[in-house]
């Protein structure tokens, strides 16, 4: 079971990509390419490529936020309008679709954007208690691997990691 | 020169230490300039304060608002303040889809100013409501009466679409600066350290982290643009729905939509200049990148001429009496001057955009861009003010020019944006760290690319035998590539 966690700087993208490599064609046998988290200050356009298709919903939630948005906008307006029918409507319907269309689009997009952003920050893992595993190089130049590995493994993928051009090793205790 | 390198926008050898350092610098030690500006900005809200108090006392009619003049310049701001929110969307969310690297330097302080102008705009419909605590009749909240706003009314429409605008707005500028509170987390001390720590939400920097930014960035990118149209479709139906000669105009949403566009880019160069100057900007705020926002601002005023256009002859060819009566007024009437300035500053000046040497040359691109946003701004009140001066009814016509208490709040409302800019860009970066990172990422890579193909180009012509035969494989130039 894996009980450290390993993270390894790198120069550059070039130097973390060869790792990424060299894991994905099985160098260190007990880490799989899903468990390697790559850390970097900007963000590249193949990392998806290199560490493989991993995909984020955040889509989803934001349809559903917009069918809610446009769904509870009817419901708000015409429950509003109907409940007033003291109102002189001069003819006119008491629930009037077309200017009722109007705030049913702004409500769309009003819960569309919070859903969006709700989800971001809950599945981006923002907001919530982390591990220390971390280096302010990070957000200047250096890109970070980070690993998961027992305590049987830890010196043979800390040796890896310092063939493979790493800068620096750290390591916390999960 | 190659065409990578000839429209690069950035050096792309800038170390990446280094942009965090001169950015985080900048924020630090702004020019002597800055806090002129600022203590500028703090004396004309001091005005506007002053007048508003004023007004209050005494009533609207101290601002010179009576019939049938019920609004007049207050809202002319207010729409003026609207459009200029328009420019964080076109170059952030716009250009953001698009692709165009070139807005990476400059795009935050558009945001900013997309989330101040409308915070600003917000205020006039308050101040015009005359009895401001009355303020929360147009919120739709269930009362004890059951009393409803008018779903109807553009006025109601404008309170949600502003307040939807806002909220989107402000949660764009803020997700888009999280990987840059984290770098200030990390490099600066004391108080700052503190609130940027806070305000990065714990934002490491993973693949996770930055796939799900992306990803949120451009779903908000995407959701924005047809928001901030319908804004100031909105805003203009405010005065197309009804029936006043000049205001009930089918071309007035593009119109509207093509105005803020326009305002907001003069504005972005206003802007553009001054952090330049006040930050030490120099080497991140390009002239290159001045030039294509000149270009942008070029295309988009001729867009804003030609709906101009439109509207005058679909207003003389139409033959209605009083709209045509009014357009004639506009021109040579008591509002001619202002008529003639706005046609001067909003279609003139902008050909001095199509020269190269003032495109580069910042004082003139300070001058011509206040000039536009002067000819936005007297726009804005050629819609309004002449329609409630010479309306249908002739026994109503009455000229305004505003009141010293109307322009002393609306000269207060420069410096309120103003100031709550310069604070911004004391506080936040001004210019993305980690987006210019990326740009500079990016242009090496290209830069790299074009020279190995360049060099891949010469092997290959070296290896064809003299006089161009293929080569022994019978494929020519391919062993070279």
């Amino acid at each position: 079971m894996s009980n450290h966690r390993l993270l390894a700087m790198f120069k550059d993208f070039d130097d973390a990509f060869e790792v990424v490599d060299k894991i994905k064609g099985k160098a260190l046998s007990t880490v799989h390419i899903d468990d390697v988290t790559m850390m970097s200050p900007i963000e590249h356009p193949q990392i998806d490529e290199k560490l493989g298709n991993r995909p984020s919903n955040i889509g989803y939630f934001t349809l559903m936020g917009a069918i809610f948005g446009v769904s509870f906008g009817f419901v708000f307006l015409s429950a509003a309008q109907a409940s007033f029918l003291v109102q002189p409507q001069g003819g006119k319907p008491v629930i009037p679709l077309p200017t009722n269309f109007v705030l049913m689009y702004e409500m769309l997009i009003f819960f569309a954007v919070w859903t969006t952003v709700i989800t971001f920050l809950g599945m981006s893992g923002l907001l919530s208690r982390r591990g220390t595993l971390y280096s302010e190089k990070l957000t200047v130049d250096e890109i970070g691997l980070v690993v998961e590995v027992s305590d049987t493994e830890l010196e043979s993928v800390k040796d890896f990691f310092k063939e493979n051009q790493a800068l620096e090793i750290r390591e916390e205790k999960v | 020169m190659s065409q990578v390198i000839q429209d690069k926008v950035i050096d792309e050898k800038l170390e990446w230490s280094r942009i965090n350092a001169d950015v985080i610098a900048s924020m630090q030690n702004p020019r002597l300039a800055y806090w002129i500006t600022m203590a500028i900005c703090i004396l004309m809200v001091a005005v506007a304060v002053a007048a508003e108090v004023y007004q209050y006392k005494y009533g609207l009619g101290a601002g010179g608002l009576n019939n049938p003049h019920m609004w007049d310049m207050y809202i002319a701001t207010f729409v003026f303040w609207i459009g200029m929110s328009h420019a964080g969307t076109l170059l952030s969310a716009i250009l953001h889809i698009i692709h165009a690297q070139w807005r990476k330097p400059i795009y935050r302080f558009a945001e900013a100013m997309t989330t101040f102008s409308l915070m600003t705009a917000g205020i006039f419909p308050m101040i015009h409501l005359g009895r401001v605590w009355n303020l929360y009749w147009v919120l739709p909240y269930v009362s004890d009466r059951g009393i409803w706003p008018n779903f109807r009314s553009p006025l109601v429409w404008d309170a949600f679409a502003i307040s939807t605008y806002l909220s989107s707005s402000a949660l764009f500028l803020f997700i888009g600066m999280i990987p840059d509170m984290a770098i200030l987390r990390d490099h600066t001390t004391g108080w700052r350290k503190k609130l940027y720590g806070m305000l990065c939400l714990g934002w490491r920097g993973d693949d996770r982290q930055w796939r799900n930014f992306r990803r949120t960035y451009m779903l908000l990118a995407c959701f924005l643009i047809p928001l901030a149209i319908s804004v100031h479709s909105i805003v203009s139906s405010d005065f197309a729905m009804s029936i006043m000669p000049g205001w009930h105009v089918t071309t007035f949403p593009p119109y509207f939509v093509a105005g803020a566009l326009y305002s907001g880019c003069a504005a972005i160069m206003t802007l553009f200049v001054a952090l330049r100057y006040f930050f030490r900007m120099e080497e991140y705020m390009t002239l290159n990148i001045m030039e294509k926002t000149a270009k942008l601002t070029f295309a988009i005023a001729m867009v804003w001429t030609y709906l101009n256009l439109i509207e005058f002859s679909a207003t003389w060819y139409g033959h209605n009496i009083y709209d045509k009566e009014l357009l004639i007024d506009k021109a040579t009437g008591v509002y001619a001057p202002i008529f003639w300035t706005m046609i001067f500053s909003g279609m003139v000046v902008p050909f001095t955009l199509c020269f190269q040497k003032l495109r580069r040359h910042m004082p003139t691109m300070l001058v011509v861009s206040i000039l536009l946003n002067l000819g936005m701004y007297v726009e804005r009140w050629m819609i309004v003010a002449p329609t409630l001066a010479m309306s249908h009814s002739a026994h109503q016509w009455d000229i305004l020019f505003g009141t010293v208490i109307q322009w002393g709040i609306v000269f207060g409302s420069f410096g309120w944006f103003g100031l709550l800019f310069l604070i911004f860009v004391k506080l936040f970066p001004c210019v993305s760290m980690y987006e210019v990172k990326e740009l500079c990422f990016h242009l090496k890579h290209e830069i790299e690319e074009e020279e190995r193909e360049k060099q891949h180009a010469i092997k290959a012509d070296t290896k064809v035998p003299a006089g161009g035969g293929a080569s022994p494989a019978g494929n020519p130039g391919l062993e070279g590539a």
